[in-house]
């Protein structure tokens, strides 16, 4: 039994939490389920089949979908190693330099872009390439998508980060380690955690943006997302759709994977505080 | 002992300053360390112990003064090039790292690999009695152990000094007494001067050879654990140090012997006079509770009544009401069924044993 004063004895408290599960989960759960319909319909089901996944790799928008998909991949990959290593930088440079002015001001300044409406930043960038006749292409999604990345990915590393104690590093110096030596074999590998969920967050961060996406690539060059617009565009079919289940699918793989990396940060700092 | 270093101090504290933008840690503070010597800093949370700790280990700059290692001045080299190691309050001890690879990573920063480096983290282990848990991770280590991994880690790259930051203070109460002896029997096998910082003064006097009292950034006093106890030099160390009755005297200087005269105007005599006191002057007397003996009343004694008894166990402890509205504490050992007990309310005599009180200038 739970606890007399518990929430979970208020009056209504399963009915909330079914509705609350519903609405976040009902609209995933239909895209997936019809992803496997064998009909061309999207409202009516006609039978179970793999019919619409075959068509993602094999059909008439196939090479588009390829293409769209080696995009997002590999601006993804590195736009999340790029803005990683800034992050890490930043947040290191940041969290072990002792009082310096503006301290929070620059805290503040990292992490401002997450807050500033996407479309704003979207627009700005695309401003600033034109000014500078960066051509719009590959290259200004790769360098747009490092640039929003960044303050994602120095999140959880900045976390982890304030989590370990300043005394490894005391310690690891008092028993000679030179600056460079204290990195590599004491931060560093504490900071791990921290680093690969950084990298993982930048990473889907990355893989899923449309906003900004859509206003710096150039002509034909797209992502699965802007690839998945235009084909929407002229109607939802259901390849549509198991496109979708299938992207879903990598980013609840990522997410667990972050997940238990983060459990074995937090395994790791467990012990941070001695007997 | 041979070579250079015979003579010369460990470590030397020479007018040491040190400022936290306008907080004073430390004021001018001159300590010197023998070679080979467990020495103990000992005083109340921010007297400025630790601060002194880390401005030997390298993690505190100087605001004025020197450190000298064995006549070398270190007050300028960063933390890794001093040949002192450290054990911390915490121990921080690497999580990502065995046992093994956290005592041997003091020699892999010094470049020594190989067969001996294995040989010698392998003797530490055996130092330690860690042998059979060299391969755990710290978390899978109780505190004890943790904490003598923390020791072995600190000692293995061969340090000239050892500086142990109130380590045993996260220990259980037998686990702390053991690692007294523990740290006792290192401390002479390897023949390392141990700095020792503590609040514990049980725990100061049981190791230490010599020891600092300090208070607000000050040392007090500097001596071994008889000369602080019986001979505090003022009336911090000598509150902070045992338990002590503090009496307020007049003194009365005669030819041979000093009276001291108690409010009420009973006299005490006391056989030494610190150097400064006139002839007629108001001091402070100094009367341990142990050194004070009861006894049933008798002529020509101080008289007193027992206005508190408690029962600790080895000892009774006596709240004991005087003459004029003075109180002190005695206590004696439960040693013998002989030895009187007085219980609440009983009139007693107080006897004052030869040495007993002492003089503190005001």
């Amino acid at each position: 039994m739970p606890d007399l004063n518990s929430v979970r004895r208020y009056p209504g408290f399963n009915l909330v939490t079914l509705l609350c599960l519903l609405i976040l989960y009902v609209p995933l759960l239909v895209v997936m389920v019809y992803s496997f319909n064998a009909s061309q319909s999207v409202t009516m089901w006609g039978g179970a089949s793999l019919r619409w996944y075959h068509d993602v790799f094999y059909g008439t928008e196939s090479a588009k979908f390829k293409a769209a998909a080696w995009n997002s991949v590999s601006i993804a990959t590195i736009a999340a190693i790029v803005s990683t290593c800034i992050a890490t930088a930043a947040a290191i440079g940041m969290n072990r330099s002792g009082d310096f002015k503006l301290r929070s001001f620059s805290f503040g300044l990292v992490s401002l872009p997450i807050m500033v409406p996407e479309i704003v930043t979207a627009v700005a960038t695309l401003v600033f390439f034109s000014a500078i006749g960066f051509i719009l292409g590959y290259n200004s999604i790769l360098v747009a998508h490092i640039v929003f990345c960044i303050p994602f990915a120095y999140l959880p590393i900045a976390a982890r980060l304030e989590g370990i104690e300043a005394t490894y590093e005391e310690a690891a110096q008092d028993l000679y380690a030179s600056h460079g030596q204290l990195l590599r074999y004491v931060l560093l590998p504490l900071l791990t955690p921290g680093i690969l969920a950084g990298y993982l967050l930048a990473f889907i961060i990355s893989l899923d943006d449309f906003i900004i996406t859509n206003f710096v690539k150039g002509a034909g060059v797209e992502t699965l997302p802007t690839a998945i617009f235009g084909s929407v565009k002229s109607g939802i079919k259901p390849n549509i759709m198991a496109l979708s289940t299938l992207m879903l699918m990598v980013s609840i793989l990522l997410v667990t994977l972050a997940y238990f990396l983060g459990r074995i940060g937090a395994r790791h700092s467990k012990s941070d505080k001695g007997g | 002992m041979s070579g250079p270093q015979e003579n010369c101090p460990a470590v030397e504290i020479r007018n040491v300053t040190k400022q936290f933008g306008s907080f004073i840690a430390l004021s001018d503070v001159s300590v010197s360390i023998r070679d080979k010597e467990f020495f103990t800093l000992l005083g109340p949370s921010g007297c400025g112990k630790t601060t002194l700790l880390r401005l030997i280990a390298g993690f505190e700059d100087v605001t004025g003064g020197e450190v000298l290692l064995y006549g070398e001045d270190i007050a300028r080299l960063p933390p890794n090039r001093r040949p002192v190691n450290t054990v911390f309050q915490h121990y921080a001890l690497f999580p990502h790292m065995t046992v093994r690879e956290n005592i041997g990573f003091g020699l892999k920063m010094r470049g020594i690999t190989g067969q001996d480096a294995e040989n010698r983290v392998n003797r530490m282990l055996d130092l330690v009695h860690l042998e059979a848990l060299a391969e755990r991770r710290p978390n899978q280590l109780s505190g004890g152990q943790q904490q003598r991994s923390a020791l072995a880690r600190a000692i293995a790259p061969g340090p000239k000094v050892l500086l142990l930051d109130e380590p045993l203070s996260a220990l259980d109460l037998k686990l702390r007494q053991a690692m007294r002896l523990e740290l006792k029997r290192l401390q002479q096998e390897t023949g390392i001067t141990f700095v020792f910082v503590t609040h514990d003064q049980e725990e100061a006097l049981a190791m230490s050879d010599r020891i600092a009292v300090m208070s607000e950034g000050i040392v007090q006093q500097t001596g071994t654990a008889r000369d602080i106890y019986d001979r505090p030099v003022n009336r911090f160390v000598a509150n902070f140090i045992g338990e002590t009755n503090l009496l307020d005297v007049e003194i009365d200087r005669r030819d041979g012997s000093v009276d001291c005269r108690l409010a009420n105007g009973e006299i005490v005599e006391v056989e030494s006079v610190p150097a400064g006191i006139g002839s007629t002057a108001r001091a402070q007397l100094l009367i341990r509770p142990e050194r004070i003996e009861l006894l049933p009343p008798q002529a020509g004694s101080m008289r007193g009544r027992i206005i508190e008894a408690v029962y600790l166990g080895t000892d009774m402890q006596y709240l004991v009401l005087l003459r004029g509205d003075i109180r002190i504490t005695a206590r004696s050992q439960n040693s013998d069924a002989a030895k009187p007990q007085f219980s609440t309310g009983d009139e007693v005599a107080v006897l004052l044993g030869d040495g007993a009180a002492r003089l503190l200038l005001h």
